[in-house]
């Protein structure tokens, strides 16, 4: 109950004019350069940090938040409409909510997002408040052998989205590894795959790859087809917003997302990233609508990654506020942020600073509201974006591609490498291999490689690590039978359906 | 139409007037020049906290009317580097931020360029580094954690920074000076210093090195226990003593400074000393120091440079040691 009291101070700090004013300022900016690839929500903090030397530490951390949290809400619009993510949390949202707004849902699928990440947002700050002690607690029990025990039971459950054909997918898989390991080697410090360019030594940012491989290469796939076939992209059928149907398929999803996001979010080294794989691949499995996934894109694939990586967003708070880690770049920068207020963040930053933690907690609840009532009505006006002529559309989505990436680190260099990869991502297209294991393996294979390499470092070699800890073992076991499960079910389906009499040894 | 060509000419004049402000010549120093400063890494690390920070203080003590930010970002700061020797050539009125870690990253990149090729401003801050154990550890002092590590270096795991990094650097130089092969050590980098926090309060690992700033309120808590600090003397309000005092002959600071491009002529360089000599004296710079962990280790010009030359010599031995370089 102390919770309570202290939360409604709160609200009392948050609730003020100014403050308010603050979080309308943030959660805007943030939904505004969510939408724009390159520029993310860690950059535009960085660059808002001097605004630390004005106001008061209350005002810039809401306005800090709201950044953060709209950042999340509009990076899922471009993905959806554009096939363009504009941030790595979004990209999954980009597999299922393309082809919804290609055959017409566009709306439902931008609704449900933006519902999604509402009641998401909501739960993962309820989190914050209530659980963040226990939370930490069980993010802290996780060394790098229960990290890569986490990547393996990743690994496997990304199978879902390789596609009908497993050679193909793992070939695109392979491809992302290899695009993952360019750049300097974190443990030995040695540069991989750099060809001697100083401009690789940092590796490829994955939304450089996404942004290649979905939007560029899509274009000019379309572009090859211009003669060939006709126009894809249904501009919108039926109504603007969720049907029953879609709401009664959606509100599981989000649950489900939100309960995979929230501590993944919260784990050091979890990220947004897995957690939207692993619902995506939770939905696809769960769902009775499996003949819509890539085809004409099914609403669970987007609710379910798109409350994954909201309730994701709150979860990095929760290591932040109670021990001072910063989990994500965004996090890092708002914690450079307390230092200019003289403010250590620590163990301690609960007690010494009260009025700032429970107005931030406060503020967010507020930013979610106001982003759902910011973002709903916008969808009119977004789908509109699909009434425009294919040429002109496309013309459109490169230049924005161009422009973001340009953005993100000023580099030409980036620019060579998104028309490459634009032309890689054509010839996938056009031999049907899919694109989306790329980025899995990009993001996945770095981490589960450094966690493999330090794991063995700490036990000097000792491969026991991996099945003595019982969480580490208790991951792996849940990997095994994500592996061997449906293969036994189906054997044991078959032998149900041929009936009893046919049993071996049942003569 | 007179009416115009007056003002037109009065524009004119008003740009000549700050043209000629820009170049940072002594006679103009009072009248607040722009100044440009180049920041080697992308927005929100150490370097470019440096560069807004003095941009702040530059400001607010009203020695330059204005600053502009570029940030070039990537392989700790040899890919920004480049850039400014050859672009920015002879601007006196631009500096740039680099630091011990850009020291270390060309030696480790086998850059083509180093900082020989820029000119030497000031060296303005540092944050020493910290030895830290979880608490529930055996070690009480550093000289325990050294002992364990001449026992047998491999059971003793050390999480900091990227390989190569000042952390790396100075569990190097550690293990140098108590005769342990820098082969043998067992370091486990970690890409920030949240990460490498993260292990050590898990129990993961049995020791951490990072600077003092990252662990301090861990420590406060007791949640980590400080064995040692890198710092030349003991530090007001931390309970611990240097690595010399502990009987390890060794000192650290991850420094930052800024340096001035090549072939600036001697009045600008001059004039750009004086000036960033001048902030670093201000109250408005020390309290910004205080508040974010930097230690002031104000060195300019001539013997900046000569120190750089050291410490350079120093971090080349010890990663050729690591295996780095």
């Amino acid at each position: 109950m102390e919770t309570l009291s202290h939360l409604a101070h709160g609200f009392s700090v948050a609730f003020t004019p100014v403050n308010l004013m603050w979080c309308l300022l943030g959660t805007t900016l943030g939904t505004a350069i969510g939408v724009l690839p390159g520029l993310g929500p860690a950059l535009t903090i960085a660059l808002l940090l001097p605004i630390t030397y004005q106001v008061a530490p209350e005002a810039s951390f809401i306005l800090f938040a709201g950044i953060y949290y709209g950042a999340m809400y509009g990076g899922s619009t471009t993905s959806i409409l554009l096939n363009t993510p504009g941030e790595s949390a979004t990209i999954v949202t980009a597999l299922e909510g393309n082809r919804m707004a290609r055959s017409g849902r566009g709306g439902a699928a931008l609704a449900t997002s933006a519902i999604g990440s509402f009641v998401a947002g909501t739960l993962g700050t309820l989190g914050v408040a209530f659980l963040a002690p226990v939370v930490v607690k069980f993010a802290l029990s996780f060394g790098p052998a229960e990290y890569f025990s986490l990547m393996v039971l990743a690994f496997i459950t990304v199978s879902a989205v390789l596609g009908s054909s497993s050679v193909r997918g793992l070939t695109s898989l392979f491809v992302g590894f290899v695009i993952g390991m360019i750049g300097v080697d974190l443990q030995t410090g040695q540069p991989r795959f750099t060809f001697g360019m100083s401009q690789l030594l940092d590796g490829v940012d994955v939304i450089v790859v996404a942004v290649g491989l979905f939007a560029v290469g899509e274009t000019f796939y379309m572009a090859s087809r211009r003669y060939a076939g006709k126009d894809e992209i249904v501009p919108l059928k039926g109504s603007l917003y969720m049907t029953a149907n879609e709401w009664a398929r959606s509100w599981k999803a989000w649950l489900r997302g939100a309960l995979l996001g929230f501590p993944i979010g919260a784990l050091p080294a979890g990220g947004a990233e897995i957690p939207t794989f692993l619902s995506y691949a939770i939905e696809k499995k769960l769902s009775k609508h499996k003949e819509e996934f890539g085809t004409v894109g099914a609403i669970e694939g987007v609710a379910g990654p798109e409350a994954a990586n909201n309730a994701s967003a709150a979860g990095v708070l929760v290591p932040m506020l109670t021990l001072g880690l910063p989990t994500s770049a965004t996090a890092a920068i708002m914690l450079s942020a307390f230092q200019s207020y003289g403010i250590n963040p620590g163990p301690m930053l609960f007690m010494t600073q009260a009025n700032l933690v429970w107005g931030l907690i406060a503020s967010l609840f507020i930013a979610n509201i106001i982003l759902v009532i910011l973002n709903l009505p916008l969808i009119g006006l977004w789908v509109r974006l699909l009434k425009i002529p294919a040429p002109q559309l496309y013309a459109g989505i490169l230049v924005f591609a161009t422009v973001g990436t340009y953005g993100i680190s000023q580099s030409p260099t980036d620019l060579v490498i998104l028309y490459l990869l634009g032309g890689a991502g054509f010839l996938m297209r056009r031999f049907d291999f899919p694109t989306a294991p790329v980025i899995i393996g990009m993001i996945l294979w770095p981490l589960a490689e450094t966690q493999f390499r330090r794991a063995m470092t700490i036990s000097n070699g000792d491969w026991s690590v991996f099945y003595k800890h019982p969480l580490s073992l208790t991951l792996l076991t849940l990997a095994f039978i994500g592996l061997i499960g449906p293969h036994i079910y189906a054997y044991v389906e078959r032998r149900r359906l041929r009936g009893p009499e046919h049993v071996p040894g049942d003569a | 139409m007179l009416n115009r060509r007056r003002f037109l000419m009065s524009t004119a004049a008003a740009g000549a007037a700050g043209f000629a402000a820009l170049h940072l010549s002594p006679a103009f120093a009072q009248d607040a020049p722009q100044i440009q400063i180049f920041v080697p890494a992308a927005p929100g690390g150490g370097w470019d906290q440096t560069a807004r920070t003095m941009d702040q203080v530059l400001r607010s003590e009203k020695l330059i009317s204005g600053s502009q930010i570029t940030n070039v970002g990537g392989a700790g700061g040899t890919v920004g580097l480049p850039q400014f020797i050859s672009q920015w050539n002879g601007k006196g009125n631009s500096l740039m931020v680099a630091g011990m870690v850009m020291v270390g990253a060309i030696i480790a990149n086998k850059s083509a360029n180093n900082l020989t090729e820029v000119t030497p401003i000031a060296r303005l801050t540092g944050e020493f580094e910290a030895l830290v154990v979880p608490a529930a550890s055996p070690f009480k002092t550093a000289a325990d954690f050294v002992a364990a590590l001449k026992a047998d270096p491999t059971k003793v795991p050390v999480a900091g920074g990227s390989a190569g990094g000042s952390d790396h650097i100075l569990f190097g130089l550690i293990a140098k000076t108590a005769g342990v092969p820098a082969a043998n050590l067992s370091y486990v980098p970690f890409a920030g210093g949240g990460e490498a926090l993260s292990a050590l309060l898990g129990n993961q690992v049995a020791a951490g090195i990072s600077g003092y700033g990252e662990f301090s309120e861990q420590v406060k808590a007791g949640a980590l226990r400080l064995l040692a600090i890198s710092a030349d003397k003991r530090q007001e309000g931390i309970d611990a003593p240097t690595l010399k005092e502990a009987g390890i002959d060794v000192e650290l600071f991850n420094w930052r400074g800024v340096f001035a491009p090549p072939g600036v002529s001697d009045a600008d360089k001059a004039a750009m000393i004086t000036l960033v000599e001048t902030m670093a004296k201000s109250d408005a710079w020390a309290t910004e120091c205080k508040n974010r962990n930097w230690t002031q280790i104000l060195l300019t010009g001539d013997d900046y440079a000569k120190f750089l030359a050291e410490d350079t010599t120093r971090i080349a031995a010890i990663l050729k040691d690591l295996g780095l370089a």
